[in-house]
This record gives C-alpha cells, sequence and structure tokens, in this order.
C-alpha cells in the first residue's frame, strides 16, 4: 500500500514538473498527405544535418492543414501548411481575417495520379473519356441533354478497344486530395469531350460539377481507403481491377503493378514531368511569413527544401517520386522564396 | 408406454444434441485458434528481416584536403564537412568503370543516406581519424537490404525485379568481395522515426507511449479508485448517485474518438496546450480508462465480504480506518488487474490521439512531455502507409513490439491476481 502510494505521487510529481508554459524551437508542419512523404524527407535530413531540432510534421490533408495554419500567429500555430492543390480564396481570406496576412507559396514539384493493374494482367490504353464513362454516375446519350444511369459493367462496353473484364476500380475516399485531383483532371478531362456539357459549365456551373465530378456507387468503383499500399494489396489478388494512387507509389512497386497509358502517354517520370501525362497536379507548401524570424531554423528549412539538391532536376526528392519543376519555374521559386514574397489576395 | 421409457426414447437425441453442442464450442474455439496462428506467423515472418541490418564495408580515405577540416577544426566546422564525397568516392574506387553521370547516380545509391552521418558522428567522435584510411561498415540502402535478406528475388527477369541488372551485379560483387554483412539491428530500438526503412527505429514511439501512459497512470488511478471507494463505501444510496452509476457505465461504452475531440476541443484550443504532446494525449487516454477502472475497482470492492468491515468497526475501527485498512488491501489485487487492463487498452489506442495531432512525423526522440511525439500504435500505422516497400517489414516488427508490451501487461495482471488473489 505504501509503496503504491509512493509510486503515485513520484509518478504525479514527475507529470507536474515537466509542464512547463513552453516557447517553441522546431519547426511544426501540418497538411497534405500527398506532400508528406517529401517534407518529412527534407525535415529528416534537415535535422541531421544542421543542429536545429528536426520539424515536427503532421499529416492532416490539405483542408485540414489550412484551418490550422489560418487559425492565427503565435507559437501554438503551424508555420507550413502543405497543399496537394493551390491555396483557395476562401482559405487565404479566412487566414487574413485571423492575422496571418503575408503568406508565402512555395510550388515544389508535380505528382502524377496513375490508374494501375496487376503487372502479369491486361494493358490498358485509356482516355480520359473512356474513364469519365466507365465511372460516372450518369452519362450522356447520343442526344444532347440527356443523361441515364451508367449502364457499362465491362471496360469493352466503354470502348471496344478495351479488354473484356469487368469494371472495377479500387480508389480513394471523397475526403482524400487524391480523390479530387483525379476527378478533376481525369473524369472532367474526359467529360469536357461532350461539346453540350461543356457549354453547361457556363451556364450552370453546379450542373456541369455534379455531371463530370459524381462517381458512380453501385459497386464498380469501390472506396479503398486512403492507404495506396492496401490498395496495391488488393490489385495483386485481383488481377482484373485497376487501383488508382499517387506515382510514388507505382514508382516503388514497379515490379508488382503497372500503370495504364492515360491518352496515349504512360505514367512515368519524364512524361509527368513535361506534362504529356495529362493526370498530374501541382504540390505547394505555404509559410507563415511573421514566423520566418521567430522560430529557429525557418530561413535554413526553406533553404534545403528549396536547394537545388533537394527539388532540382535530380534532387533527392526525386528517388521518393516527386516530379520536379523545369529549370526557369524552379529559378523563379526559388527567388521568390529567398525574397518571401507574400501571396495577393 | 412408460415414463422409463419415454425418457429412454429421447435419450439418444439428447445425447446427440449435447454432442452437437460440444462440437460446435470447439470448432469456433479450434477456428480461433487457426486465425490467431495465422495472423501470427504472417507478422512473425514478414517482421524478422527487420531485425537483420544489412552493412556494406567501405575503405574511405579520410583525407583532410577531401573534407575541408583538420584534427584541430572547430565542432561546427566538423558538422558542416562534406562527408558524402568520400564515401562516393570509395565506392567509385570499388567499381572504376562506371563512368557516366546516371550510372554514377545510380552507384551511390548502394549506401543509405544515412551513411554520410554515419560517418560524420563517427569523425565527432573521434577527430584523430581524420588523415587515416578507414574500413568502416555503412548502412546499406533498403533495395540493397532487400536483395541480401531474399525479399528481393534475384532470378526474377530484369522487367519485373525493382533492382536492375546492374546494380544486382554490383551487390553481388560486394557479396563476393566479402564486403556486404548482416548484423542484428539494434539501431530498430535506438533510432527514432526516418524515412529510410533502413535507419527507421521504434525508440521516439516507445517513449512517446511509456510518457503518455506515465500521464494516463498519474491521473486516472488515484481518481478512479478515489471515485470507487466513494460510490462503493461512502455514497448514500439516492437517484443522484444512481445516476452518476449509470453514467459512468456509459461513459465506458463511448467511442474514443469522441475522446479525442473532447480533448481538442478543451486542451488544445481552449486550455492552449501543445499539440501532439504526450502530456495531452495522456489526459485525453486518462479520461477513456477511468471508467474501466471505475467499474473494475467497485466490483472488487464489493467482492470484499462484509464481515471484514463489520469486525473492523465492531473493534473501533472509524469508517474510513475499516476502508483504508482492511477494504482496500483486500481489493487491490481486482483494483490493480483493472488498471492494467484499462493501460493496455490505452496503450494500444490510435482513434483519440489522431484529433490531437500525434499522427506526425517525428524523428528527434522525446525527453519531457511537452515535446511532441507519437506511440506505438500511431508508428505501426504510420510506416504502413509508406511508399517505400523497406517499411512492410518494420510494420510487422513494431506490431511484435506492441504485442509484447501487450502481452507483459496482461501477464503481469494474472501474476498480480494470481498471487494476492483471496477466496473468502
Amino acid at each position: 500500500m505504501k509503496t503504491l502510494k509512493k509510486i503515485t505521487v513520484v509518478a504525479g510529481l514527475i507529470a507536474a514538473s515537466q509542464i512547463q508554459a513552453a516557447g517553441r524551437d522546431y519547426i511544426s508542419v501540418v497538411g497534405s498527405s500527398t506532400v508528406y512523404p517529401f517534407s518529412t524527407v527534407v525535415a529528416e535530413r534537415f535535422g541531421k544535418s544542421t543542429s536545429y531540432k528536426t520539424p515536427k510534421i503532421e499529416s492532416t490533408g490539405t483542408g485540414g492543414g489550412m484551418k490550422l495554419f489560418c487559425k492565427g500567429n503565435g507559437v501554438d500555430t503551424a508555420d507550413i501548411t502543405n497543399a496537394s492543390r493551390r491555396i483557395k480564396d476562401s482559405e487565404l481570406k479566412m487566414c487574413h481575417e485571423n492575422g496571418v496576412t503575408d503568406v508565402v507559396e512555395v510550388l515544389i514539384g508535380y505528382d502524377g495520379i496513375v490508374v494501375a493493374n496487376d503487372v502479369n494482367s491486361h494493358e490498358f490504353k485509356l482516355s480520359r473519356k473512356d474513364l469519365f464513362l466507365a465511372l460516372a454516375k450518369e452519362i450522356p446519350t447520343d442526344k444532347d441533354g440527356e443523361l441515364i444511369a451508367n449502364p457499362y459493367t465491362m471496360w469493352n462496353e466503354v470502348n471496344k478497344d478495351l479488354p473484356a473484364v469487368k469494371i472495377e476500380v479500387l480508389g480513394p475516399p471523397p475526403t482524400s486530395g487524391t480523390r479530387d485531383a483525379f476527378v478533376e483532371l481525369a473524369m472532367e478531362g474526359g467529360c469536357k469531350n461532350f461539346p453540350w456539357i461543356k457549354d453547361t459549365k457556363d451556364a450552370d456551373k453546379t450542373k456541369y460539377k455534379s455531371i463530370c465530378h459524381t462517381i458512380r456507387e453501385d459497386g464498380a468503383y469501390i472506396e479503398a481507403g486512403e492507404n495506396d499500399n492496401l490498395i496495391i494489396q488488393k490489385l495483386q489478388k485481383n488481377p482484373d481491377a485497376l487501383g488508382i494512387f499517387g506515382f510514388s507509389f507505382l514508382d516503388q512497386n514497379a515490379d508488382l503493378v503497372k500503370g495504364a497509358l492515360v491518352d496515349g502517354s504512360a505514367p512515368e517520370f519524364e512524361t509527368i514531368a513535361s506534362g504529356e501525362y495529362p493526370v498530374s497536379r501541382p504540390l505547394f507548401f505555404y509559410v507563415k511569413k511573421a514566423h520566418v524570424a521567430e522560430i529557429p531554423g525557418m530561413k535554413e528549412f526553406l533553404n534545403e527544401f528549396t536547394s537545388e539538391k533537394a527539388m532540382g532536376e535530380e534532387g533527392y526528392l526525386t528517388d521518393k517520386g516527386l516530379i520536379p519543376l523545369d529549370q526557369d519555374k524552379y529559378i523563379k521559386v526559388k527567388e521568390d522564396v529567398m525574397n518571401l514574397k507574400s501571396l495577393e489576395l | 408406454m412408460n415414463n422409463t421409457d419415454l425418457v429412454k426414447q429421447s435419450l439418444q437425441k439428447r445425447y446427440l444434441k449435447e454432442r452437437m453442442f460440444k462440437a460446435m464450442g470447439f470448432i469456433s474455439i479450434a477456428t480461433a485458434i487457426l486465425f490467431l496462428l495465422i495472423l501470427l506467423t504472417d507478422i512473425i515472418g514478414k517482421a524478422l528481416p527487420a531485425f537483420t541490418q544489412t552493412n556494406i564495408a567501405l575503405e574511405v580515405k579520410l583525407s583532410a584536403d577531401d573534407l575541408g577540416i583538420n584534427a584541430n577544426s572547430s565542432e561546427s566546422e566538423i558538422r558542416n564537412a562534406d562527408y558524402r564525397k568520400v564515401i562516393r568516392e570509395a565506392l567509385s574506387r570499388l567499381f572504376p568503370e562506371v563512368t557516366s553521370r546516371k550510372d554514377k547516380r545510380e552507384l551511390y545509391t548502394l549506401t543509405s543516406m544515412g551513411a554520410e552521418f554515419q560517418l560524420r558522428d563517427a569523425i565527432m567522435d573521434n577527430p584523430q581519424l581524420i588523415d587515416t584510411t578507414q574500413r568502416i561498415e555503412f548502412l546499406a540502402d533498403d533495395d540493397v537490404a532487400a536483395v541480401v535478406k531474399g525479399a528481393i528475388d534475384r532470378n526474377l527477369p530484369e522487367s519485373d525485379r525493382r533492382v536492375k541488372n546492374q546494380k544486382l551485379a554490383w551487390i553481388e560483387s560486394l557479396e563476393t568481395k566479402g564486403q556486404i554483412n548482416s548484423t542484428f539491428n539494434w539501431q530498430f530500438f535506438s533510432n527514432g522515426d526516418s524515412r529510410e526503412p533502413e535507419m527507421a527505429g521504434i525508440k521516439g514511439a516507445i517513449l512517446g507511449s511509456f510518457f503518455t501512459l506515465l500521464v494516463t497512470l498519474a491521473l486516472s488511478f488515484p481518481i478512479a479508485v478515489a471515485a470507487a471507494i466513494y460510490l462503493e463505501e461512502f455514497a448514500p444510496k439516492n437517484r443522484f448517485i444512481d445516476f452518476i452509476e449509470i453514467n459512468i457505465n456509459n461513459l465506458a461504452a463511448v467511442p474514443s474518438i469522441v475522446f479525442g475531440l473532447l480533448g481538442l476541443a478543451v486542451f488544445i484550443n481552449f486550455f492552449n496546450m501543445p499539440r501532439s504532446a504526450p502530456v495531452v494525449g495522456g489526459i485525453v487516454l486518462s479520461l477513456m480508462t477511468l471508467p474501466t477502472i471505475i467499474i473494475a475497482s467497485r466490483s472488487a470492492i464489493k467482492a470484499v465480504p462484509p464481515s471484514l468491515r463489520e469486525a473492523a468497526l465492531g473493534l473501533g475501527a472509524s469508517k474510513m480506518q475499516s476502508v483504508f485498512h482492511h477494504v482496500l488491501p483486500a481489493a487491490l489485487p481486482g483494483i490493480l488487474t483493472g488498471t492494467i487492463i484499462g493501460m493496455a487498452q490505452a496503450l494500444g489506442e490510435t482513434a483519440p490521439l489522431l484529433m490531437i495531432g500525434m499522427v506526425a512525423f517525428i524523428v528527434d526522440i522525446p525527453q519531457t512531455l511537452v515535446e511532441p511525439s507519437t506511440v506505438l500504435p500511431i508508428q505501426v500505422f504510420l510506416w504502413a502507409d509508406s511508399p517505400e516497400r523497406g517499411f512492410l517489414e518494420k510494420t510487422s516488427a513494431a506490431i511484435l513490439v506492441l504485442l509484447f508490451f501487450l502481452v507483459a501487461m496482461n501477464a503481469i495482471a494474472i501474476y498480480l491476481r494470481k498471487k494476492f488473489e483471496k477466496k473468502w
């Protein structure tokens, strides 16, 4: 009984002694899970090669990161947020309202979204139109302005050149940035091929979005969670299925899965970098300018991230699957970061 | 027909029913064990390679000129010297036929990204090494380790193999020269997280879990035991107390993520406590374990026979003396068991910690309760989500470590119960 009392008291004391109001001596990064793998690599190198502490990086998703980032200035808010899309006007406005007036945007490179299947399975040569027709909830008929529930169950019904296998696509859930980008780049890209739908964009934007962005819910598209490794495992079990995930996972698992051609170009490093592969998106991070002077190591961290050896054409981030910027853009980005150029509303 | 006949007639049927029931019970147990075995063999099979570490021994010329430092250089000069260059030179000397830029780049990926820091730390420990040639064992890259460990099949056709022929030839040449060896992976237990699978370790997560549980124990144990004693021994029997009891039981069934949301709203947003810190994690988890411990403690106190209390009171002890001198010691084994099981539950909990920022990449090993840290189950989650294939084995190894702690805690609970349990 006595020892027990002692243990409780000691544990309580240790706990109490360590809670103190803490200033922060490490960089706090939040945001997109797509940028997370790149951000963490830079952070680790930064921590190992300098005397600063290793930045803490949370994977909260782009939207969640923006909320934390724009909460205000001060050590209890994040210094940097990663984003797999550009900051929205509404988000920047929220930032400004909360006193975060100076935000520096850094474009770090591109990420491709691939449609892949088991390495020993059929070759898929898809177009964005095929993807739209196979995965949209409602598709247009021959008559302009008419929509029907998606009737296709086999790929060769969508396009007779495609293999005769059941349409089964494993992809991320709606909360995922990858899903947003896939819908926007691949589905909408295919959707625009129908002239009358394209015309509705100006007339009725909500209708246009609901036609192009709604994925079918009858079981052909299977929400496989945010874990891309899981999708790859499932593709091996089911050679007829296709999966949607980020390029870095294809890069690491090239012996297990192969990427489908989209609009005639294969998802490869060069095609994504040149913009030839259509389903690719820019990756960003945003820096709170007010914190650059306040948090130790911020300037050096920005320097490391934007250095040639990190995000340059042969930098170590490319080994992790980041598609680098071309030289002109890189120089521009580097310059803006060094001058801490703020985003205008 | 008399009764005996009736019974005899139905006897066979009743026996059959009993046999069937037994068989079904046995089958369900056997299925459960089978699944457990499959799960464990799968995890252990995948985890084993994580405990060996592959090294490449290289002759590095640590010339003062190349490094730009000498034995008298200051610590920061030594820290910032370019160690990558000498390692690359050592590799180039081994394979002088590699000349094109692209091939060289490929060649330099044989050693881990951590190799330069390994060399730096060696020189910082002993600056006398400068201007000597040393044979140093560097960490191999995860792809090299995968080939050496057999995770990548060398007989596959090149197009299906992650490591291409050129690199494979280099690895095999190093192997025949005896420059590749495998040792026990101590780093796995001494490093923090890393994005390079070969350097990733679990110490940060173990310490994070330790600090978190420390806070949980320090908060929930005294509060829960005091609450249980009050409710069992002192509380008047009225509607209000009944209402509290019902609510404690309900709290035990609340999904844990709700506590995470509460923690985010109250501790982080309102009290401005730091994100990702074990102290907040511990407070949130103690909210979750409180009901478990209260319920276990109450039933342990209830199981103490009333005669004990009455004897104490009869000999002139006060109510409080009877409770603290007689009832509580007798109930302690049950209370401790409940506490340990509650703590084991908290150890395996992930969901509430998602909300308070403990899902983060943290390399530095936490030293205090307010430094950012993560915990074991979250480390498993983060590694399972990483694209690099080398993390597959790390994930399974981390699961094994977590299972080890869970089993150990439950074993302690069983031991305490067996040792101190009294039959009344």
